[in-house]
């Protein structure tokens, strides 16, 4: 039967493990895993069945499918995984849980090496000192070959087709029949007879009028973070123009809470300072080409503030202080009216052109418009628009709309459990433990590395919490942790058979329902948005916006806060989620809005709630809460997580014990001089 | 910066099912009008949601046309401007010009191999099941990236 608008096709597949998502940690998972499902064919006779389904094309889905400029994460071996493992913490104020970040770092360099191999332009430094692009044929990073180091952790590339190269991999690694892009998947489906198990997954075609009801044993969620939940700084066409892809919507963090699974962190946003309107990157700007951020005298609020980091020990006293501590220098001088914020481009190439030769100079204005070029064109477009020329005018730096994510300089996400060899925890030691829902493990590691506390369900990349610098290359290693561990799940119940908690009729219909609302009511009215049965996807989302932006610290407060507006908040997002019920589908491109800000709203929720429950501002210059305007160390060194109870729609949000499994203090000995 | 679809030059993929750019898009946001009912140019291409485009240039760099370019946001940046790349298969070349017409010219390397050329498993070892629960993954002595720490570092184990 072809399924046609409004009585679609339902397609019911069992598979053991299911990916989903096909961004960077996904692409991670397929290469890695079928060698490891070879080897249990051959070794234990079990052939798994596998899938990914991607909302998008593999070629370019995810947050590297524009391209990038660099690789953030690159150990080399000049560090230790433990260097990075304190770098992680001290950016993320001390809440992180080190035994992911170290199990990361020691792990990120293979998949970086493999990157390099299959075609990715790594840039080297010569024997001279003198930078070179990734196609001049100097000695791989394997072979001993010198990375060009933009800052102590990342690597210049040449990375517009660094996703293309990666998914090529990953496609051919899986094999296309395993594959199915277009797919988008919107809810979990636990086990009937263990609602602590993962069962399956339902979602649509966005191409056929199809819907998908998957069986798995094992899944991997890794759909991104969360962007657009916050009213953005532009409005009309420049909402596009959001920092991290606008195609995230939280689709991760929405479908693991009501799959039950223990989230982490959700208090923790990023809110990057970049230049301004097209949010192009400043790492290269600061770390490479050395350049300043000033006021609009010219004064470096980084020196001109730099007692305020005295107020946040110890995280403001480290050789390098924390991103959100950055912010807050920055803010400081917005507040008081010394604004614009400018990146003085300016000084910063005047001075490099001092020792360069005019070959060397052209090579440097190249690298500079290849920054953006590479990940951002969009920022090229302002500077062509505006007539900028970085050698002889100052572009502007803004703190952007608020993102919720876990693998670039954030660390919210999902409560996943650790490795094993690293001497983490094995109970949980906060005094309050006897809060935590009792059916939820102790200690941070239960069995299955990435796993989170619902069986068979993992994650990867931006889903995993409490840890965060990751970037790129961390989300594939990561990506590939998890499928080694899927597999031996898998092995370990190879008899186990799921049933669906849910009959499939009643998925379809909860699917469906935006189509539904739309077919039933769209006669009603003559203008076929304005109608009082439905709400347009897009109207949703401004309302969205709207309520995080004025009550939950967006950019309308400064990023401020307080207990009686996050009631506000609370009490507007209960209506707005039962709303959500009434959103309607004009066709499957709305079905798909409709869907991704079904996950924006909970994703939303999820960080009002932790923020609500922190009663401190553990993070000055992402957010403030201006009733507890301090960091806490003494009540709230520790991690702030939270379940969500899918029947009730509430929210429980508990504290667990944070432990150091590296020394921190060696972060703050360089600066006490 | 939203894309555009050019009417003298997009030719709908030559009639296939899908075009290039909608087969591409991250965010769903090409869509081929096949009786022009919707844009009033049949059998081509458009952005159906320019204020969800993030400018990613996904389509502009896969259109066999060069049927698509960027007109940047309108509610950001001044008129006049251009950035155009034409991406081959080991380099791109951008053309960037500039409201008052100065013009730049960039080549950047883009792959060092042919495409379509990784061969996944190629030379790599295979791997025991017995090792499935240990630190490292199937390439660890291949790749040489694994970075085992110093033992002392650890200071809980």
């Amino acid at each position: 039967m072809a399924g046609e608008f409004g009585n679609p096709e339902i397609i019911q597949e069992e598979v053991d493990i299911l990916m989903i998502g096909g961004g960077m940690a996904n692409c991670g998972a397929a290469y890695e895993i079928m060698r490891w499902a070879d080897a249990a064919k051959a070794e234990a006779g079990v052939d798994l069945k596998i899938k990914l389904v991607d909302k998008a094309a593999m070629d370019r889905s995810g947050a590297v499918a524009q391209g990038l400029s660099a690789i953030n994460t690159y150990i080399g071996t000049e560090q230790d995984p433990a260097d990075y493992a304190r770098m992680v913490s001290n950016d993320l104020m001390g809440i992180t849980r080190d035994d992911l970040a170290y199990d990361l770092g020691r792990h990120v360099d293979d998949s970086v090496h493999l990157f390099e191999e299959w075609g990715l332009p790594i840039w080297k430094t010569d024997e001279n000192g003198e930078r070179h692009d990734g196609a001049q044929g100097l000695p791989a990073l394997k072979d001993g070959g010198k990375p060009v180091r933009s800052g102590k952790w990342q690597i210049m590339i040449n990375g517009e087709s660094y996703k293309w190269i990666v998914a090529e991999a990953a496609k051919k690694a899986l094999g296309m029949d395993r594959i199915q892009e277009r797919i988008f998947i919107v809810k979990l489906v636990n086990d009937k007879n263990d609602k602590n198990r993962i069962a399956g997954a339902v979602g649509f075609s966005t191409r056929e009028h199809k819907l998908y009801v998957y069986k798995a044993k094992a899944i991997l969620l890794a759909a991104g973070g969360c962007v657009n939940i916050f009213r953005p700084r532009s409005v009309g066409e420049g909402t596009g123009r959001a920092w991290y892809p606008v195609w995230n919507a939280g689709s991760t963090y929405a479908m693991a809470a009501e799959a039950g699974a223990e989230l982490t962190m959700m208090e923790n946003r990023f809110v990057p300072a970049r230049f301004k309107d097209g949010y192009g990157p400043v790492g290269a700007w600061f770390l490479l080409f050395k350049a300043q951020a000033t006021n609009a005298f010219g004064e470096v609020y980084m020196v001109k503030n730099k007692e305020l980091l005295n107020d946040y020990p110890p995280y403001g006293q480290a050789a390098v202080p924390a991103s959100c501590l950055r912010n807050h220098l920055m803010l400081k001088e917005m507040k008081e009216g010394r604004g614009p914020i400018y990146m003085d481009t300016v000084t910063a190439l005047a001075k490099l052109r001092e020792t360069l030769s005019p070959r060397e100079v052209k090579h440097l204005e190249a690298e500079a418009w290849e920054d953006f070029l590479d990940m951002c064109v969009g920022q090229c477009g302002i500077w062509v628009g505006e007539n900028i020329e970085p050698e002889k005018k100052n572009s502007e730096l803004m703190p952007t709309e608020p993102y919720l994510l876990g693998s670039h300089s954030g660390c919210c996400g999902i409560w996943v459990s650790g490795p094993e060899d690293v001497g983490a925890p094995t109970e949980e030691a906060h005094p309050e433990k006897d809060k935590i829902p009792a059916h939820l493990p102790s200690g941070w590691h239960w069995g299955y590395r990435g796993m989170t506390t619902v069986k068979g369900l993992f994650t990867a990349g931006d889903g995993v919490g409490a840890s965060g610098h990751k970037f790129s290359s961390g989300s594939h290693a990561e990506g590939r942790i998890a499928a080694k561990s899927m597999v031996k799940y898998c092995l370990d119940n190879k008899d186990l058979k799921v049933e669906l908690d849910t009959p499939v009729e009643q998925l379809v219909e909860e699917i469906y329902k935006p189509v539904r609302n739309y077919l039933e009511f769209k006669d009603y009215t003559t203008a076929i948005d304005v109608n009082p049965n439905y709400i347009t996807p897009k109207m949703l989302q401004f309302r969205l916006q709207k309520i995080m932006d004025e009550y939950v610290a967006g950019v309308a407060t400064y990023y401020t806060t307080n207990a009686k507006m996050l009631e506000v908040a609370e009490e507007k997002l209960t209506m707005l989620k039962e709303d959500a019920q009434k959103m309607r589908a004009k066709d499957l491109h709305e079905l798909l809005r409709a869907w991704e800000n079904y996950h924006r709203i909970l994703t939303a929720e999820a960080h009002m709630k932790h923020i609500q429950f922190r009663e401190e501002s553990r993070y000055p210059g992402f957010y403030y809460r201006a009733d507890k305007n301090f960091v806490d160390e003494e009540n709230w060194h520790c991690f702030v997580n939270s379940i969500y109870d899918k029947t009730t729609h509430q929210w429980t949000v508990f504290k667990r014990a944070h432990v150091d499994l590296v020394d921190k203090s060696k972060l703050f000995k360089p600066a006490a001089h | 910066m939203p894309t555009y679809v050019r009417t003298d030059k997009c030719d709908g993929c030559k009639g296939q099912d899908k075009t290039a750019c909608m087969y591409i898009c991250p965010h769903d946001l090409m869509k081929l009008d096949k009786d022009g009912s919707e844009t009033g140019h049949a059998m081509k291409a458009f952005n159906q949601e320019p204020e969800q485009c993030w400018e990613c240039y996904s389509c502009v760099k896969i259109c066999p046309q060069q049927a698509i370019e960027a007109r940047h946001y309108a509610d950001i940046v001044p008129l006049g401007g251009q950035v155009q790349p034409l991406r081959g298969s080991d380099s791109i070349m951008w053309t960037i010009k500039f409201r008052n017409g100065t013009l730049k010219r960039f080549k950047f390397p883009i792959r060092t191999t042919p495409e379509g050329s990784i061969d996944p498993y190629g030379g790599k070892p295979g791997v025991k099941l017995a090792d499935i629960t240990k630190p490292g993954f199937f390439t660890t002595e291949y790749a040489k990236g694994y970075r085992a720490g110093k033992p002392e570092e650890l200071i809980r184990k």
